[in-house]
């Protein structure tokens, strides 16, 4: 509070008292393929959201996860009756779009129409998976420019850094490696993908969510009649558990010139399932999760070190881990982390106030209803939980578990997840500016 | 409601019905609210009319770095209470800076709403402007440029790097981050008169969108904003530029770049003015870009492989229906080192050469404006951005019901304007700005 600030002479206004959230309309089947199908009416706009998910662990070979990669950048350069071109023109007719992503868990293809326009686009997208044909020349020009793009990704402080982290938290775990090199992209050619689309593009073990102004039962009809014929059979492969964190020395990037160090801070973290998850999660919003949270009133809005720092949780598959991320002036490289650390320390030591606990726990209720008032933040995050097995019950039931949270179980979870003694720290910058700094706080390794 | 549609007939483009309430206080605080109560959300949208163009000469970057004031404390609040208080209620804020206007806004459960107007009616009385407030912010203002231009490759291409090329004026060509010197030079006067130039409850529309009763929204609303007192308004003087007349160029050298780039712009006509003549414009770069059925995509990146990717828009900020005379169509593409840049603007020459001379195939014009109906419609889906579009479209236009009526103005434009459209996008007209790579310096 400045000095010069005047006694309040108005008070805040207190809550209403809060309105629920009326149950969403809708409807599930597993057709007989094996495909998981969720409709769910939410009808602001004459658009309707679709998220298909196809467990795709296991499919790199060894640590190449470039075929993959290929795969998800060519599968819409052609079927059986349409070129790529014929194809954007298509989904275009209908206000629509497809695209297609890739990671060491699952291949998720995103789509959206004008509602009118859903039926077409289930056909579409039928014919997609069930006759891509991965045309040599087209694959050959999108496998350049997917090797291109890589390298400008690269180039990003952002994506260097997540680059290091992951191989330093992972080691020879499928998850070391999210994006492969531009030459082992370059080196793929269209009977590797066509032969991985056979193997993978299974219906078994997929969920399609739709989400818009859609009758869910009629949907899921329209949904059987548009992707019965998506039946090959075949495995769907789980990735082998993360293994945990193990601590250990400061690793240092080089990336010399820089005017900015990126700091990352990895820690343990428990899936949306666990027991510990719902006061995990605001442990680490107290911590670091929001902009109320103590390390951001730390070192942006006091010391103003960093323009956007945040403690977020990542969940796969195989495990979940919190990250803790600050992009700071080259100079203030070592006094950032030491704050970082020492909010670590504090978070895990000395339980928060029952104000910031209200506080974050506010938050993540309210925070949780406005992400799925929209049909895309619905569509995302249903998808996202069916990656664990977790659906509409889940979303129901959280705000309930939030709210029976005691401080004694976050102060738990703090301390048991996110003890700065726990954490793998990885720094890019430039190393001849902030190698001495850093060497104070303890042992600096470099790859 | 979805019916299957067979494959070649075209959908119709559907409408929305968002209703459109408004009133003015007596200070002048303009309002619009449009219920929604299909979900109990709220959003709640401040749009001052002053951004970056209204900046003073000496003090680039001074909006952006205001913004950040104004979430620093005020009349009846300390600092960090502002985020407190929306957060402990569920909620998310923000504020942003643009080339015309400045937004502040927060979206939350719907029985925030009272809460929400207080903390933005208590910044617009006072916000808390202190010499250590301000070097906090600078601080944190400057990380934000380091980490989204300086440290980073492609760092402002092309938005902060082409308006100089293609403007003259202080207004129209400088930098909207600001330069490291006239940030830290900026004083707590500065502020001060800032705030009191254009911060006036008459220069502001206020917007609520979501979980809400009209009726008792209004009293809401003139119980926290009725006393805010009213101040002059300033005239918004005009920014207007002569087009330009034969070609100009400039090179960037990017030390941090692995490839190359080019961007390119031309002015549009006057998006507030004379939206007839510039919803061809909307159209046109869609045509030319999106997907890999527009004609660029197709020539460009699929046949020819000299393109890693391309890109075109309205307005530097990629905002088309919340900017002010004067604007551009642009239009951008990444390459490989392996290409030059020349052979990528006369590919991009020939096809709009192409589109201007024989027009429209069969079919093309209403698949562009069946895609671009459904990118406007999912825009507004969600209730933060329905509310925040509403607030500017009411502001710039007075104009906010535009918000249901724009896919169907988009359907409307004709092949016969498209191609008009095309035809001024001549080389003698456009500014363009090559990316050279670090390692090709």
């Amino acid at each position: 509070m400045s000095p010069q600030h005047a006694a309040p002479r108005r008070t805040v206004p207190a809550l209403e008292e809060p309105r629920a959230l009326p149950e969403p309309e809708v409807a599930e089947r597993t057709l007989a393929t094996g495909l998981k199908v969720v409709a769910v009416r939410r009808g602001t706009v004459p658009l309707v959201e679709i998220r298909l998910r196809i467990p795709f662990a296991g499919a790199a070979a060894g640590e190449d996860v470039s075929v993959a990669a290929v795969l998800a950048n060519t599968v819409l350069s052609g079927t059986g009756s349409h070129t790529n071109v014929e194809l954007a023109a298509e989904l275009q007719k209908i206000g629509g779009g497809l695209s297609v992503g890739v990671d060491p868990d699952r291949l998720v293809v995103s789509g959206n129409t004008l509602s009118d326009g859903l039926g077409r686009l289930l056909e579409i997208l039928n014919e997609v998976l069930t006759t891509a044909t991965y045309p040599e020349r087209e694959v050959g020009t999108e496998r350049e420019r997917l090797a291109d793009r890589i390298q400008i990704a690269f180039s990003q402080p952002s994506q260097l850094v997540r680059r290091a982290l992951l191989r330093r938290i992972y080691g020879t775990h499928p998850y070391a490696i999210e994006t492969p090199e531009p030459d082992q992209v370059r080196a793929i050619e269209s009977p590797a993908v066509r032969a991985l689309h056979a193997e993978r593009v299974l219906p078994v073990g997929s969920v399609l969510v739709l989400v818009g102004n859609i009758d869910p039962d009629a949907t899921l009809d329209l949904v059987e009649q548009a992707l019965g014929g998506w039946s090959p059979t075949g495995v769907a492969h789980r990735t082998p558990p993360a293994p945990p964190l193990a601590a250990g020395p400061l690793l240092l990037v080089d990336r010399p010139g820089s005017v900015q160090s990126s700091l990352r801070v990895a820690l343990p973290a428990v899936p949306r399932a666990h027991a510990d998850y719902a006061a995990f999660q605001l442990a680490n919003l107290v911590f670091g999760g929001y902009f109320s949270s103590r390390l951001v009133e730390n070192i942006r809005e006091d010391k103003g070190y960093t323009y956007s720092p945040h403690s977020s949780v990542d969940h796969s598959a195989a495990g979940s881990v919190t990250l803790v991320s600050a992009d700071v002036a080259t100079e203030v490289t070592a006094p950032a982390l030491l704050e970082i650390a020492y909010e670590l320390g504090r978070i895990a030591t000395l339980p928060p106030t029952a104000e910031e606990l209200e506080q974050a726990r506010q938050y993540a209720i309210g925070t949780l209803a406005l992400s799925v008032s929209s049909q895309a933040g619905l569509a995302g995050m249903l998808i996202a939980l069916a990656g664990t097995g977790l659906d509409l019950n889940w979303l129901a039931e959280h705000p309930i578990r939030l709210a029976k949270v005691t401080l004694e179980e976050v102060a738990a979870a703090a301390a048991g997840y996110l003890a700065p003694s726990g954490g793998v720290t990885v720094v890019l910058g430039d190393a001849e500016a902030v190698t001495g700094p850093l060497g104070a706080l303890g042992p600096v390794d470099r790859p | 409601m979805s019916a299957p549609t067979s494959a070649g007939a075209p959908v119709t483009i559907p409408a929305t019905g968002f209703p459109v309430e408004r009133f003015t206080l007596p200070n002048g605080l303009r309002v619009v609210l449009t219920p929604d109560r299909s979900a109990p959300v709220i959003a709640v949208g401040v749009v001052y009319d002053v951004g970056i163009r209204s900046e003073p000469q000496g003090r680039t970057g001074f909006a952006h770095l205001f913004e950040h004031l104004m979430f620093q404390g005020s009349e009846n609040l300390e600092k960090l209470a502002h985020f407190r208080y929306v957060q402990a209620s569920g909620g998310v804020f923000n504020g942003s800076t643009h080339l015309d206007y400045t937004d502040y806004y927060e979206t939350l459960p719907s029985n925030a709403l009272e809460r929400a107007l207080f903390l933005e009616a208590d910044r617009m009385r006072r916000p808390e402007l202190t010499a250590e407030n301000l070097a906090n912010q600078i601080a944190v203002v400057k990380e934000e440029i380091r980490v989204n231009v300086k440290n980073r490759p492609y760092g402002g291409f092309p938005w902060l790097l082409l308006p100089p090329v293609m403007f003259d004026t202080f207004a129209n060509a400088h930098d909207g981050y600001g330069s490291f010197e006239d940030l830290e030079s900026a004083t707590v006067e500065d502020a001060q008169s800032f705030f009191s130039t254009y911060y006036a409850p008459g220069n502001a529309v206020l917007a609520v969108g979501g979980d809400l009763d009209v009726a008792g929204a209004t009293a809401l609303i003139e119980r926290h904003f009725g006393d805010v007192p009213a101040r002059t308004v300033p005239t918004r003087p005009s920014f207007a530029e002569p087009d330009l007349t034969s070609e100009r160029r400039a090179v960037h050298h990017d030390a941090m770049a692995p490839l190359p780039a080019v961007a390119m712009a031309w002015r549009v006509p006057d998006p507030v003015g004379d939206l007839s003549a510039y919803l061809p414009y909307v159209v046109l770069a869609e045509v030319l870009t999106d997907g890999d059925a527009s004609r660029l995509q197709e020539r460009l990146v699929l046949t020819d492989a000299i393109a890693t990717s391309v890109s075109g828009y309205l307005g530097f900020m990629g905002d088309p229906f919340d900017v002010r005379d004067p604007t551009a169509l642009l239009l951008q593409a990444h390459f490989p080192p392996s290409v030059q840049a020349e052979t990528v603007i006369t590919a991009i020459d020939q096809e709009i050469e192409r589109l201007a001379g024989s027009g429209l195939a069969p079919g093309e014009l209403s698949r562009v404006q069946a895609r671009l109906a459904a990118h406007l419609l999912r825009e507004v889906d969600a209730v933060l951005g329905r509310t925040l579009s509403i607030a500017v479209l009411e502001q710039q236009r007075g104009r906010a019901e535009l918000i249901n009526d724009l896919p169907h103005l988009l359907a409307e434009v004709t092949a016969e304007q498209v191609v008009a459209a095309a035809q001024t996008l001549r080389p003698a007209r456009r500014a363009v700005l090559e990316l050279v790579p670090g390692s090709a310096q």
